[in-house]
């Protein structure tokens, strides 16, 4: 490595893979742990203090559905007592009374809560649960009355990319401080179901033209935050602000990873929390420092001028679409395999009859051989 | 597009605060001030970490020109205008409640 390697600064918390909801784009591995696999409150309460040790000024608490941890309350408060933020990331579904009051009181500084439609019928189909939009529209007012700054989280695709300007009144009249249209990332149970969520070119380029003029006009009002789908883009993003650079995620079972889907490159042993302290997972990990830094990369990462901007994107990418996770992300127009990004958008929109029935919703324990067809 | 909140706009009379989800925090591993907000940590440079400082819901904008201008030996005109400038800036990123 070439420079001193700098402390992380955020963490994102998988607390548990167990969810109410089965949404087909979820982030989590096909394979989900059950809940006998999680680490037990304490712990998570020692991994916390050993993360603010380390230099993590943010948790995110997400999971799966992280109110399904009955001790969420006390992980918040180990968290606030070390002056670390943090982020609770919900579906908002099944959430008892008082429990929100809770979090608020145990020191929680904000809360994050999907909506999977702005519709309810959108909602409840893509999260295939019946009922869950009005449980979210609840939850959304209950953080409110506790005194808790919201925002309202927005993973689009196909189903839902013409519910954007609902998506913004809803934010609206729920009095969120704070919108977050994300495309989905093609990882996980998106990339196994990617036929069926990918959006068209004339929807993605009317979606970007919408959220620019919303965020003119609500400036002061609310902010929107955009997060672009890498399949229409023309450079990568530097995914989870590069790899090993300033954050990291932890697992249900204390299995510490770079990012997301860092789990599908056979190629990396991760290690657990637990076998070791942190500290040495995040500075000695075979795994953290194959892609960290610009060290690994080849032309035309190497020699480019964006390589401390978006550190050679995303390394599941370019594994999952061009074979090999020491590769351009695909998603960059110096990739060799740009193309193929284009041709996938151009295949999934010939499929595009294919019924919602056939997404393949996220399960714990599904039959899942981990083999997936794009092209269903 | 329905839109039931209004933008605030900065005026001498304002007091400022930060909201419920920004926070500054101390940080003892890079020995220095943090500014924690929803995905984002910002890295204030000291005057603008002494104007969120004095955005306790109390001082009125005019009462923090003054305290700055006083404590940097500075041109209130000129400090005004920044003061005036971050924090419509921060109000406008929903950061500072007006
Ligand atoms: S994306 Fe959907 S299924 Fe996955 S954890 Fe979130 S709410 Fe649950
Ligand atoms: S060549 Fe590599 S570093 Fe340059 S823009 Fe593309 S992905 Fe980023």
């Amino acid at each position: 490595m070439s420079k001193a390697l700098l402390p992380p600064i955020g963490m994102l918390a998988e607390l548990t893979h167990r969810c109410p909801l089965q949404c087909p784009y979820c982030s989590n591995p096909l394979e989900l742990l059950k809940a006998n696999l999680e680490l037990d409150t304490r712990t998570w309460l020692h991994l916390f203090s050993q993360a603010a040790d380390l230099g993590v000024l943010q948790v995110h608490l997400s999971g799966g559905e992280p109110t399904l941890r009955r001790d969420l309350e006390q992980l918040i408060a180990g968290l606030s007592a070390r002056g670390v933020y943090t982020n609770l990331i919900t579906a908002g579904v099944g959430i008892a009374e008082g429990r929100i009051e809770a979090f608020a009181e145990a020191g929680l500084d904000h809360l994050q809560l999907s909506f999977q439609g702005a519709r309810p019928a959108t909602t409840d189909r893509i999260g295939n649960h019946w009922g869950s939009h009005e449980k979210k529209l609840e939850t959304a007012r209950r953080a409110r009355a506790a005194g808790l700054s919201l925002t309202i989280n927005a993973p689009v695709h196909r189903h839902n990319i013409e519910e954007v300007p609902e998506f913004i009144d809803l934010a609206l009249s729920l009095g969120a401080e704070r919108l977050e249209i994300a495309n989905v990332q093609y990882a996980g149970w998106a990339l196994a179901n990617r036929s069926l969520l990918m959006p068209d070119r004339a929807a993605v380029d009317r979606q970007a033209d919408i959220v620019a003029a919303a965020q003119e006009q609500l400036a002061g009002i609310m902010t929107i935050d955009f997060v672009t789908p890498d399949y229409f883009a023309i450079y990568p993003k530097p995914c989870m602000g590069g790899w090993a650079r300033d954050a990291f995620m932890v697992a249900p079972d204390g299995t510490v990873l770079p990012c997301h889907a860092a789990q599908t490159i056979p190629s990396l042993r991760f290690e657990r929390f637990g076998d070791r302290s942190l500290a040495e997972i995040w500075t000695d990990s075979p795994a953290f420092n194959a892609f960290r830094g610009t060290e690994w990369m080849r032309e035309p990462c190497r020699s480019c001028e964006r390589r401390e901007v978006d550190w050679g994107g995303c390394r599941c990418q370019a594994l999952a679409i061009v074979g090999d996770a020491a590769a351009t992300d695909p998603a960059c127009i110096k990739s060799t395999a740009h193309t193929r990004m284009a041709a996938l958008v151009d295949e999934t929109r010939r499929s595009k009859t294919a019924g919602d029935d056939a997404f393949i919703y996220r399960r714990i324990g599904r039959d899942f051989d981990g083999s997936y067809n794009p092209r269903r | 597009m329905t839109a039931p909140r209004e933008r605030a706009i900065v005026s001498l009379r304002s007091a400022p605060s930060l909201p419920r989800h920004v926070r500054i925090q101390y940080d003892p591993v890079r020995l220095a001030f943090a500014v924690l907000a929803p995905e984002k940590v910002f890295w204030p440079n000291d005057i603008s970490l002494d104007i969120l400082r004095r955005c306790d819901g109390q001082s009125t904008v005019e009462r923090i020109i003054a305290d700055l201008a006083a404590d940097y030996d500075a041109d209130p005109q000129d400090v005004a205008d920044d003061v005036i400038a971050f924090l419509q800036e921060w109000s406008d990123k929903l950061l500072v409640k007006l």
